[in-house]
């Protein structure tokens, strides 16, 4: 009887064995790991904003004034087209002038400066795919910054390297217009001031 | 430029000094053959700043003082 019950126990474990050793390893590979101290990078809540604040030095020092000031006013940037018949790709632009908007991790968008017509988005990213700090993503500023080299240094490359759209693919053309609306007070307010502390500007007559 | 870094000085050095030039041109190829792209900012002859795309170290300007190196443009979505 009791051999008979140690020889049936004996099929039993061998037939669980398949199903209880891969579980058993496990256990006891998880049960090491737990008691070995893993390689934690501490999170540093200050480092992005750190990144950022450096990002927008340098931002600051590349571009015009007038640029940096509409960056940090604005939070866009303008850069004119230099094509003589308008971006690569799009439609011609009959010698009209044009510019791009430039928007931290946004698309580039091209519009025609004197109707305000939206022409093109320009979905372009710049990848840092050695992921050092555990993200592909530039700052917002160095992304800026990024696309303001590209555009003024060799402008058909980059938007040749991008993906067109048409307006409205990742951007409200709703918002585009009101940021063209907001350029142009902006500018108007700008002319206003510099005109305000000229020297050479003359008071207005109040003798009459 | 560095994801969650911003700005990392490389290298730096006087081009006029013969072992200096021959570090920044080696770091300035390291760069560009790891995949980046390399831009001067420049002043146009009306007195606009501008960024001058380099592709080789002779194509930075002597009195440059400095070159930014950045991610390839790439397709986004």
């Amino acid at each position: 009887m009791l051999l008979a019950l140690v020889a049936t126990a004996l099929v039993a474990i061998a037939l669980l064995s398949e199903e209880l050793l891969p579980r058993i390893e496990e256990m006891w590979s998880r049960h090491r790991a737990g008691r070995q101290m893993a390689p934690v990078m501490p999170y540093d809540p200050g480092r992005e904003r750190r990144a950022e604040a450096r990002a927008r030095s340098l931002l600051r020092s590349c571009v015009n004034e007038e640029e940096w000031a509409m960056y940090r006013d604005l939070g866009f940037i303008r850069v004119w087209g230099s094509q003589s018949d308008g971006p690569v790709d799009a439609d011609s632009t009959g010698g009209a002038a044009y510019a791009y908007l430039i928007y931290p991790h946004r698309a580039i968008v091209a519009y025609l400066a004197q109707t305000h017509r939206l022409l093109n988005e320009y979905c372009v990213a710049f990848p840092d795919e050695t992921r050092p700090y555990g993200s592909a993503r530039l700052p917002d500023s160095d992304d800026v910054l990024a696309k303001w080299m590209a555009l003024t240094g060799d402008e058909q490359r980059l938007i040749s390297t991008a993906n067109m759209h048409l307006p409205g693919r990742q951007l409200d053309p709703a918002k585009v217009k009101r940021d063209l609306w907001r350029l142009s007070q902006w500018e108007r307010a700008r002319m206003r001031d510099a005109a305000q502390r000229s020297p050479t500007s003359t008071p207005l007559d109040t003798s009459n | 430029m560095k994801p969650g870094h911003g700005e990392v000085l490389i290298a730096e050095g006087d081009v006029e000094l013969a072992e200096d030039e021959q570090r920044l041109v080696e770091e300035f190829r390291r760069q560009l053959d790891g995949g980046l792209w390399a831009a001067v900012p420049t002043l146009d002859a009306a007195g606009r700043r501008q960024a001058h795309m380099v592709k080789t170290f002779d194509d930075v300007p002597r009195d440059a003082d400095r070159v930014i190196f950045f991610p390839r443009a790439a397709g986004g979505r």
